[in-house]
């Protein structure tokens, strides 16, 4: 867990994101190449690639579907790169209807509050797998929090579409 | 990242979208999704008494790659049996396509559908 220690964080899920961003200000500061202008090449190498780490590191831990793989990761579930499918058919036809209802939306009478129920429901689910993913963590159960999370990229996935919708509906 | 011409094709006139009635004995489902993109497709088989796929629909909520996977495949096992849909590789698919290597997950995506609505119709029987 690599990256929650460079930033002094425990490991943990639920990180202090105010901790985060000022940790991450002091170390670009204290890595930044001009500091090292009058150093060796070896040296520019080094902090350039240190500054690399920090920002991947940075941007890792900000995003909750992304700091959940790489807790995941850590313990052998590389799910942001695997290539084999999941078949949990009962979550899958969730989201294919989800998918539908969000088509179905532009349609609506009232446009604002279909959306507006459609995040509630979408935030919903987001929690209840955010809990099960954490739970399963903590208890050392990885294939399950694993499983859990590649769900999570379905759902974030969902949120995103009902965000390229609403930019849609109010861009006219 | 530039889509070869037969990804676009699907992806503009996707043949055979739509649904069947799950319900229905002689239609086998597959739901499959990808965790690595969030994709998740649905691939519907109308299969025949004796075991050959009359018709096939697909509904995918994903990428071009994604569409084009599902599309081409539903062209594909039309008229075959069910021994010879089982066959059919996401290598097949990749290379009918030109799928470039990050875009092969969409390929495995549409294989899998079939081995799924596969799978289904043998727990049907």
């Amino acid at each position: 867990m690599r990256f929650f220690t460079l930033f002094g964080l425990p490991i943990s899920f639920n990180i202090d994101l105010d901790q985060l961003h000022a940790q991450y200000r002091e170390l670009q500061k204290a890595v930044h190449p001009d500091h090292h202008a009058s150093g060796s090449d070896s040296q520019k190498l080094l902090s350039v690639q240190k500054a690399s780490e920090i920002n991947d590191a940075f941007q890792t831990l900000k995003n909750p579907l992304t700091r959940a793989e790489y807790m995941v990761s850590e313990h052998g579930f590389d799910v942001r790169h695997e290539q084999q499918t999941i078949r949990d058919g009962m979550f899958l036809m969730q989201q294919m209807e989800l998918r539908e209802e969000l088509e179905e939306i532009e349609q609506a009478s009232d446009v604002e509050t279909a959306l507006d129920d459609f995040y509630d429901d979408v935030k919903q689910l987001i929690t209840e797998y955010t809990d099960a993913f954490q739970q399963h963590f903590n208890q050392s159960e990885y294939e399950e929090a694993a499983m859990a999370v590649r769900k999570l990229r379905f759902i974030y996935k969902l949120k995103e579409e009902a965000q390229h919708l609403e930019d849609k509906l109010l861009d006219f | 990242m530039a889509y070869s011409d037969k990804v676009i094709d699907h992806y503009e006139n996707p043949r055979n979208v739509g649904s069947f009635d799950k319900n229905d004995p002689s239609i086998a489902t597959g739901m499959v999704g990808a965790p690595a993109c969030g994709d998740v497709m649905k691939l519907q088989l109308k299969i025949d008494e004796a075991g050959i796929i009359e018709d096939a629909k697909f509904k995918t909520y994903g990428c071009g790659s994604a569409i084009a996977s599902s599309s081409l495949v539903t062209e594909w096992v039309k008229g075959k049996s069910i021994e010879e849909a089982q066959k059919l590789s996401n290598t097949e698919i990749a290379e009918e396509l030109a799928l470039p290597p990050v875009k092969i997950h969409c390929s495995i995506l549409a294989e899998d559908a079939i081995k799924a609505a596969i799978a289904d119709y043998n727990s049907k029987k």
